[in-house]
């Protein structure tokens, strides 16, 4: 487990440095994710250690949502001001993006006449 | 011998103490998972969602000021970021369908990604949202810390473009089960996809609870939209910008 944790921290630190180095407008997390993945392409497979690390974690990843979603209460006022558009454009925006992407996409895998399966 | 202390005075040092506000968060949420079971797993009982009610109900009436808690609850923000690492061990299980299926998905993905910043200033802008909430809500459906990143850039604030991520996750979560039956969409990748698109790492925290293939395609549009909406919000801004 110890040597999971810290895959996943260097593979972090390595994001966190990359993004700093060529000033990329995208969290270290996400280009650490990106080089996890090329280096499990690389050993072709995943550690058995790790695989079982990673599922502890994303199994309450929605644990990790609470602090910063708690800070909704900085901004009742703002909010509460102008609650209409912004919670409209918030939950029907969500509909409308999960809609039209579902539908690409499987439009998309029709006419490739590829299998998602 | 000390006299003993008054529980004002132990309410004193357990408020300034990380300890509370820790074991106050995963309180909330193990109480919200209990929750959401009992409901019989219906997504309308989000965790995420239960959770924050609680803690800012706990919050107001004990008037402690957010950053007192965050002191706490930062030790459970800090996984985050390695949580989102741990996002590739999924998605390299899905290699097989990644090599099948690249065209398809970067088409969604450019499809998919216009249609959530559109909307979103569309629908804001229809109904008279300020200049300020419009820019904040472009990038909302891109995971938190993009979001706030492209919200600065183009004249938003960052925390409210925060709270429009929250919305948006929280609402997509709840409602992805439902939609995607009504449109008869039943491929897990396709409805995982769908899901990151449209609410992140709180959808995504959803699909992998669904499905393990939804999971690791959530967790895929999660990445490939978060690079997106940092590419495409500000180039679209610059062309409605001519018009």
């Amino acid at each position: 487990m110890l040597y999971a944790i810290t895959a996943l921290f260097l593979c972090q630190l390595a994001g966190e440095l990359l993004v700093q180095w060529l000033g990329l407008p995208i969290p270290g997390p996400l280009i650490g994710m990106l080089l996890l993945f090329v280096v499990l392409l690389v050993r072709g497979g995943v550690p058995e250690a790790l695989s079982e690390t990673s599922g502890h974690l994303l199994r309450n990843l929605m644990l990790l949502f609470i602090p910063a979603v708690t800070g909704v209460m900085l901004h009742f006022e703002r909010v509460g001001r102008e609650w209409l558009p912004f919670l409209a454009a918030g939950i029907v925006g969500a509909a409308f993006t999960m809609a039209v992407t579902a539908l690409t996409l499987r439009w998309m895998i029709r006419i490739t006449g590829k299998d998602a399966e | 011998m000390t006299p003993p202390a008054k529980l004002s005075e132990i309410w004193v040092f357990l408020a300034q103490s990380p300890l509370l506000w820790l074991s106050l968060t995963l309180l909330a949420y193990l109480g919200a998972l209990w929750l959401h079971r009992r409901s019989g797993a219906n997504p309308a009982v989000n965790p995420v969602l239960v959770s924050v009610i609680v803690i800012v109900g706990v919050l107001l009436v004990t008037r402690t000021p957010y950053d007192t808690y965050f002191e706490g609850a930062k030790f459970v923000h800090f996984l985050i970021g390695p949580a989102t690492v741990a996002l590739a061990v999924p998605l390299y299980g899905q290699l097989g369908r990644l090599r099948r299926l690249w065209l398809p998905i970067g088409v969604a993905l450019l499809v998919g990604s216009v249609a959530a910043i559109v909307s979103a200033i569309g629908i804001a802008w229809a109904l008279g949202g300020s200049h300020e909430l419009l820019m904040s809500l472009a990038p909302k459906s891109a995971t938190m810390p993009i979001a706030m990143g492209v919200a600065e850039k183009i004249g938003g604030l960052p925390s409210l473009a925060a709270v429009a991520a929250a919305v948006a996750g929280i609402s997509g979560a709840i409602m992805a089960t439902g939609l995607l039956n009504l449109l008869r969409i039943r491929e897990p990748a396709v409805r995982g996809f769908a899901v990151g698109m449209a609410a992140h790492g709180i959808g995504t925290a959803r699909a992998i609870q669904v499905n393990e293939t939804a999971g690791a395609f959530s967790a895929l549009a999660l990445g490939l939209n978060g690079i997106a909406t940092a590419l495409l919000v500000p180039l679209l801004i610059r062309l409605a910008a001519f018009f």
